[in-house]
């Protein structure tokens, strides 16, 4: 029997426990608590551990989703999250622009920590004030060669299809190693 | 003969027994590793408890207690800042804001709560100090110690098990192998959430109870649960290896490799 892990970060309130419980077959464990920083308002509740979930993939593995609290003050965590990861998902805030320069930190941190291959989603594509997917790359300053995928964390579809995105890279990665 | 000692030899349990059979008056002052516990009897009973580490102020009681509001507790900090407590507590009561009743109860569930937490720990060093009054200022209140001792005897039972159940904590932990049909609905409390965190076959439980600032019974309270749900399996710790880069997939090789990432595609299509 074999696990392994991908995680899922990005920026306080993108939609990291969103994403993970959108396709977990258990219910997303997490840890919500109050926080009371008056720029983090935008929601009272945020994930000070982190989010849990899991697929089983078949008798001998196991996939494990980890998606870690969205702010700097547990950094700490990322070191020890990326050990053994597979890959992880960058979640960003499409509607949040304030939030960009935040996510494109924790993407270098991340990258940092683990050379393991990426993907970035840009998050809540259904709101009207989203932005569009080149103006955000133009924001990140995305490589041309990351890819930058559009996302509804609710809706499992696009999940799936995030998560599918990902192992297409592992591969290609493999291959081209 | 005085009365000290260290807690491994006398547990809190058999303290409070002791008090309260020979009725004493005093303070019973333990020292453990990372707080100083002050808890005040007379004629055995319990009258006055406090933590070091704590705001142990009435105000800081009552909102921890949801009797006051946040914000009624910052306009009391800042208003009746050079008030004792005994004297907040009979403005609170004439201004009609809470009855006598109310603030007595807060102060007992505060006190037991922290006798609760003296119960957890395994290490420090007591004495008593005969005859020694609570601070003037604070309000004593009146408990009989029997309820807390069956409750501390409880624990020490449990102690003695989790023990038995989990007697090294220099084994390490690791996630479940076996996809377990009780995890579903787990619901994990913040604090094993912190150890969840930590698992990895190269942290031992000490250096996870060390991390996250368990003693030696809350971590095995926190392993024997996680044990129990099927999320983790104790297993021998593995060799500390320093990895500037960790690899994505230990001991596989490229087919395999592929291989495993194609049954994860295969699987997630079908979801
Ligand atoms: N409209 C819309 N709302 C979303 C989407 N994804 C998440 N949300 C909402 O955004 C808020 C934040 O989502 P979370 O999943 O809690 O975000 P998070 O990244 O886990 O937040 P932290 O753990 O606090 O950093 C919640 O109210 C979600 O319901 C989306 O795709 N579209
Ligand atoms: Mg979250």
């Amino acid at each position: 029997m074999q696990t392994v892990k991908i995680v899922v970060t990005g920026p306080f309130s993108s939609g990291k426990t969103e994403f993970i419980q959108s396709i977990s077959e258990i219910d997303v464990v997490s840890t919500e608590r109050k926080i009371s920083l008056e720029s983090e308002k935008i929601k009272n509740a945020t994930t000070v551990a982190m989010d849990f979930g899991r697929i089983t993939i078949d008798k001998e593995l196991v996939l494990y989703m980890f998606g870690t609290p969205g702010q700097r003050r547990f950094d700490f965590m990322w070191e020890i999250l990326s050990e053994g990861m597979l890959g992880f998902i960058v979640m960003v805030d499409s509607a949040r622009p304030e939030t960009f320069r935040e996510a494109r930190y924790i993407l270098e941190t991340f990258r940092a920590y683990a050379p393991t291959p990426y993907v970035v989603t840009a998050n809540k594509q259904d709101l009207d004030d989203a932005w569009d997917l080149e103006d955000m790359r133009f924001a990140l300053r995305l490589d041309p060669k990351i890819k930058l995928l559009p996302c509804v964390a609710h809706d499992k579809n696009s999940v799936k299809k995030i998560l599918l995105e990902l192992l297409y890279t592992i591969l290609a990665e493999m291959e081209a190693k | 003969m005085a009365l000290k000692g260290n807690l491994r030899d006398f547990t809190i349990t058999q303290l409070l027994n002791l008090v309260n059979l020979a009725c004493k008056t005093g303070t019973l002052v333990v020292e453990g590793p990372a707080d100083v516990a002050k808890i005040t009897f007379r004629e055995g009973k319990l009258i006055y408890a406090q933590l070091d580490h704590l705001d142990n102020s009435l105000a800081g009681i009552l909102r921890r207690s949801k009797k006051i509001s946040s914000r009624q507790y910052s306009i009391l900090s800042e208003r009746a800042a050079n008030m004792n407590d005994k004297e907040l507590g009979i403005l609170l009561i004439n201004a009609g804001y809470l009855s006598q009743f109310d603030i007595i109860e807060s102060l007992q569930q505060y006190f037991v709560g922290i006798v609760r937490q003296l119960f957890t720990w395994v290490e420090g060093v007591f004495h008593f100090e005969v005859n020694s009054l609570q601070p003037f200022d604070k309000i004593p209140v009146r408990m009989d110690l029997e309820n807390l001792i069956i409750e501390g005897s409880r624990q020490l039972r449990e102690w003695e098990q989790l023990q038995q159940e989990i007697p090294s904590l220099d084994m390490s932990l690791k996630f479940s192998d076996r996809p377990g049909i009780n995890i579903r609905n787990v619901n994990l409390s913040v604090e094993e959430w912190r150890v969840v965190y930590y698992v990895n076959p190269k942290n031992t439980m000490r250096q996870i109870a060390k991390a996250t600032k368990l003693n030696d019974l809350e971590i095995r309270r926190i392993v024997y649960s996680l044990l129990q749900a099927g999320l983790v399996e104790v297993i021998r710790p593995r060799e500390q290896t320093v990895t500037t880069q960790p690899r994505a997939f230990p001991k596989t090789n490229k087919p395999e490799q592929k291989s495993l990432i194609n049954r994860i595609i295969d699987r997630i299509r079908a979801i």
